[in-house]
């Protein structure tokens, strides 16, 4: 019945921003979607380092060479010797969000649930939570400070850059953070939704006119491009809270 | 003009322009980057990394004006 539940195709697409509750606690798709890209996330995480070989199955050379990805390019290149404290973070989010997107374009599902704003809405928070836990633990209320009033700039530019670095920080890195995401895999699934729609009604109603191949076409072309925003944009949320986290912990830029 | 085809013709606006700025902005990252991958082979996966960042930077304010335009077509 889940299962039916998960591979459902909407009725109309005002069904993108409206989904009923299917169980109880008000589960719906979305809901069961996020949890199957935890539990794929969690075998992912879990099956191939369970009983490490030295000659390594297929799925442990791709999980060792994607881990390795995001612990040298993201936790390392970024924050600096200090990631390892932070790889409980980063690693789980990558691979979780990645999971994600690319259900955009799995057949049968084709719904990304990073499109519903909740979900890039409640990791951003956390993500904000963090690095600014980390920065007060780290330094205090100097990180307040330190943040708002830049070391270095001139007293006169203050009355400028104080507010621009208030509202940079503690308003736009949390909204923008989400709004990326969000936005990204709602235009993305806009996209193939008005594409796939319009060669299928070419289809049905002239098919003499010969017409369909071409947004079907633009529709396969456009489904490659969003396995690749998938992966970049779990990439760029990654590197982002990498980046956020680095700047609490090192003050001077 | 009555209030709903207002709304109509700012949500248009609103993200035609909105993806002015950023157009270009991502043209001046993009091409920069190229500039000093050409420049500095070794540095190319750097630079990328740099690159990506950069451009997420840029876009947010093009994925602004697409939800500004969602929430004044939501009002037509």
């Amino acid at each position: 019945m889940i299962l039916a539940q998960i591979v459902q195709v909407p009725s109309d697409i005002n069904e993108m921003f409206d989904w009923p509750a299917i169980l109880p606690f008000g589960i719906n798709r979305v809901v069961l979607l996020m949890f199957l890209a935890a539990i794929v996330t969690f075998l992912f995480l879990y099956l191939p380092f369970r009983t490490p070989r030295i000659v390594p199955t297929k799925l442990q050379v791709a999980a060792e060479a994607a881990v390795e990805f995001v612990k040298k390019d993201i936790g390392r290149d970024i924050i600096g010797p200090e990631s390892v404290n932070y790889e409980w973070l980063l690693i789980p989010m990558f691979f979780w969000i990645l999971f994600l997107n690319i259900l955009e374009v799995t057949p049968f599902i084709n719904f990304p649930p990073t499109s519903r704003m909740a979900i890039p809405a409640f990791m951003a928070v956390f993500v904000y939570v963090v690095f600014l836990f980390v920065g007060m633990k780290k330094h205090g209320l100097r990180y307040l400070f330190r943040t708002v009033v830049p070391e270095g700039v001139p007293k006169a530019l203050l009355v400028l850059v104080t507010p621009i670095e208030i509202i940079s920080v503690f308003f736009i890195r949390p909204i923008s953070l989400a709004v990326r995401l969000f936005a990204n895999m709602l235009a993305g699934h806009i996209m193939l939704t008005v594409f796939f729609l319009t060669s299928a009604a070419y289809f049905v109603l002239s098919p003499k006119l010969l017409a369909f191949p071409i947004p079907f076409a633009f529709a396969v072309a456009i489904t490659g491009f969003e396995i690749f925003v998938g992966v970049l944009q779990a990439f760029i949320f990654t590197l982002l809270t990498a980046v956020y986290i680095e700047s609490s912990i090192h003050l001077e830029h | 003009m009555d209030i709903h085809a207002a709304a109509l013709l700012g949500a248009g606006l609103a993200y035609g322009l909105a993806a002015i700025g950023p157009g270009i902005g991502i043209g001046i990252v993009a091409g920069n980057a190229v500039q000093a991958m050409v420049r500095q082979p070794e540095m190319a996966g750097q630079v990328r990394a740099t690159m990506f960042l950069g451009i997420a930077f840029t876009e947010a304010l093009a994925l602004f004006g697409l939800l500004l335009f969602f929430i004044l077509f939501g009002q037509a």
